[in-house]
């Protein structure tokens, strides 16, 4: 098998994990080096393929032979797909050149598990290695960790990457149990707690002497769709990951059809929209400072998938409104519907100077129809009557749709634009 | 009234503005020039040289300045004139207001900039044309065509980034060169004098082809970040129409598949270890 065939069945193997980010990392270049490379500005998103998702890194498995049945994922020991197996000099070559071409930002290397952990481990931290010590590579590192792997290895991926993660894959532990029955969420946590105490030992603190390197960050995905876990559970279980461990990112992955898909899989996989709803629930939590609680609720544990998140949160506590935007303090801006943390930064610096009017909201783009009926400005106050009206729910929500007979199309929304992963 | 030629650039404009502002030109009776022949028509008078007293304004404003210099549109220079008068007469805070019209169309134009910078950074492919007899280092050449004149703005990014090797990006503008010691310019060439190859683009467009999820098209979404008029110059994008079009049958495919059987746990010294290992 040659380099070509080897890396069009191991980037398949790789495309279902989202996480593309290339950003965060320590600020470095190669001015004063021997090799190529720069980190520490914004990511950058070298291409973009149809499905709307960037690429910043090189993709790819080391190798898609696996020991475990993950039923969920493309690559588990029951699947019939081809397995190749990358050496570590052909990826290697592979990110150098790439990057050389100024293709890429750099290598997301992740790995089946072959042999143990630990074995698995040390072929991943070798690639990570040679990049790093023998061709002084200085560009972006994401290393996928395996839970079980030992302390010294998890050390030395740390050592060379510039992110490292672990996939908790389902956010609870029954669900793992029947869907990826190797894994386990004790033991996942457990290694995501020590990564986070490596990062937090390693960080450059003010006045103290050089630290060495390591990763600055951590992520971890979840797939959605795939077990009978509702948003509630998601969202729970990502407060968890974010609180304990200062997760960079939790990345929702709804499950798309894979071939050769395994029967304890859901027939119908899960409306991109849900994923994207559940974006936009992390943002609320992660930016506009929602409570996990506020978000969904005993009652409706799943999101809308009608309206976004926050209009919805605002449907379900219309005493909270209106809000002056000329008197509330920023964290109150943040939970006017169709304002964005941005341009509540902007009202609150404008009104320092001048009051805020219709007008100016106009000329920074705030989605006027979805906060109208929510403030007050110098010359706008909405009506209580609108405020309370059932129609406020309807005005933003989708007209029923004429139920689609096309099976393919159903599956395969073609021109919906959702953003929010990056 | 006073007509000043189009000012070649960041520092040109700085001067020609502190000239205008010391002989308290207000905006309205400044014209900007769009063609330096409109020079023999006009009752032209340079600007007295400007003093070097100083004018009190926000760095932040000189940065904007400085970035949106290079736009290609020319609005920029009686913008930035404009706003420069008022922060000097009374409306220090002028940059706070982002509902300003004159604020929120010098943001735009920043924006423009800066998303070209950004999309230089991402879109620029280097072609190999081979290694330098002398030192050895590998040699890259690369077409581009960016929508304003940012090729200067990015020499930093592209030194530090590919300090070991030797580049040059081509551009209609102009030429930007490196050979490990200085970034030197020259004017601009043919496009046909660019690489039209390399050797790794086969393995790029397979990395391209099957990282492409085909369950998941988002025509839009691709567009609004890598629109057309990019294509032309990256060689991935000749694969976009053929995934396209054969996206539906793929999925349709792993849709009617018979699943295959589950393997079971194969006798593994590992899987057992696991199996023992605390699970709470």
């Amino acid at each position: 098998m040659n380099t070509q065939q080897k890396l069009e069945i191991l980037a398949d193997a790789a495309k279902y994990d989202a996480s593309c980010a290339s950003s965060g990392a320590t600020r470095k270049d190669s001015s004063n080096g021997k090799g190529v490379g720069s980190t520490g500005g914004v990511g950058i998103c070298h291409s973009y393929t149809p499905d709307g998702r960037c690429v910043s890194l090189l993709k790819i498995l080391l190798t898609n032979v696996c020991l475990y049945d993950c039923h969920y994922c493309i690559n588990r020991r029951s699947s019939n797909v081809r397995r190749a197996r990358f050496t570590a000099d052909e990826v290697v070559t592979l990110t150098l050149d790439f990057y050389k071409r100024n293709y890429i930002e750099g290598l997301f290397l992740s790995s089946g598990i072959v042999r143990s952990a630990d074995f698995t481990m040390e072929q991943v931290v070798l690639v990570a290695r040679t990049l790093r010590e023998v061709h002084d590579f200085r560009g972006y590192i994401h290393l996928k960790t395996i839970p079980e792997a030992s302390d010294d290895l998890i050390a030395q991926a740390g050592k060379y990457a510039d992110r490292i993660s672990i996939n908790i894959e389902l956010p609870q532990q029954e669900s793992l149990k029947h869907l990826a029955p190797e894994k386990n969420l004790h033991r996942t946590r457990e290694a995501m707690g020590h990564i986070r105490e490596k990062i937090d030992e390693h960080a450059p603190m003010k006045g103290a002497p050089k630290r060495e390197a390591f990763a600055t960050s951590q992520s971890t995905q979840m797939i959605v769709g795939a077990d009978a876990s509702n948003d509630s559970h998601f969202l729970q279980r990502a407060g968890d990951l974010y609180n304990t461990f200062k997760m960079r990112r939790v990345y929702y992955s709804a499950f798309s059809p894979i071939p050769d898909a395994s029967v304890r899989l859901p027939l119908k996989a899960p409306p991109l929209i849900r994923e994207h709803r559940l974006y936009q629930a992390d943002w609320l939590m992660r930016f506009y400072g929602y409570a996990v609680d506020e978000i969904t609720t005993r009652e409706q544990p799943n999101l809308d998938l009608d309206i976004d998140p926050k209009l919805s949160w605002a449907l379900r506590n219309r005493d909270f409104f209106p809000i002056d935007v000329n008197k509330q303090p920023l964290e109150i801006l943040f939970r006017i519907p169709g304002l964005g943390v941005r341009n509540a930064q902007r009202i609150s610096e404008i009104r320092r100077y001048t009051q805020v009017r219709v007008a100016d909201l106009i000329k920074i783009r705030v989605n006027l129809k979805k906060c109208l009926p929510f403030i007050i400005t110098a010359d706008h106050q909405p009506s209580r009557y609108e405020l309370d009206s059932e129609k406020l729910r309807a005005i933003h929500a989708p007209p029923a749709q004429q139920l689609e007979l096309d099976f393919a199309t159903i599956q395969v929304p073609k021109t919906e634009v959702i953003g929010g992963e990056f | 009234m006073r007509a000043v030629p189009t000012p070649s650039g960041f520092s040109d404009w700085r001067s020609t503005a502190r000239g205008l502002l010391e002989s308290g030109l207000h905006p309205r009776d400044v014209i900007w020039q769009r063609e330096p022949e409109e020079n023999l028509f006009f009752l032209n008078s340079k600007p007295e040289p400007g003093s070097p007293g100083q004018l009190k304004v926000p760095a932040a404003f000189m940065n904007m300045a400085n970035t949106v210099s290079c736009h290609r549109s020319g609005d920029q220079w009686p913008l930035l004139y404009s706003i420069l008068w008022r922060l000097v007469h009374g409306e220090r805070h002028l940059l706070s207001i982002a509902s300003d019209p004159e604020i929120h169309q010098l943001q735009t134009l920043a924006k423009h900039i800066s998303r070209d910078c950004h999309k230089m950074h991402a879109f620029v492919r280097f072609r190999k044309v081979g290694e330098s007899a002398d030192t050895g280092r590998e040699q890259f050449v690369s077409w581009f065509e960016p929508d304003h004149k940012i090729v200067r703005l990015n020499a930093s990014f592209f030194r530090k980034r590919f300090t070991n090797m030797d580049w040059s990006i081509l551009t209609p503008d102009e030429c930007m060169h490196w050979d490990g010691e200085q970034i030197h310019y020259t004017p601009s060439v043919d496009k046909s004098l660019a690489p039209d190859s390399d050797a790794l683009e086969e393995l790029w467009k397979s990395y391209y082809k099957s990282i492409f999820n085909v369950a998941r098209v988002k025509i839009k979404a691709m567009q609004s970040e890598m629109p057309k008029k990019y294509w032309k110059n990256l060689p991935e994008a000749e694969l976009i129409e053929s995934l396209l079009s054969s996206s539906s049958q793929k999925v349709h495919e792993m849709l009617v598949n018979t699943p295959s059987p589950e393997i079971p746990a194969p006798k593994n010294e590992y899987l057992n270890h696991l199996k023992n290992l605390p699970k709470e």
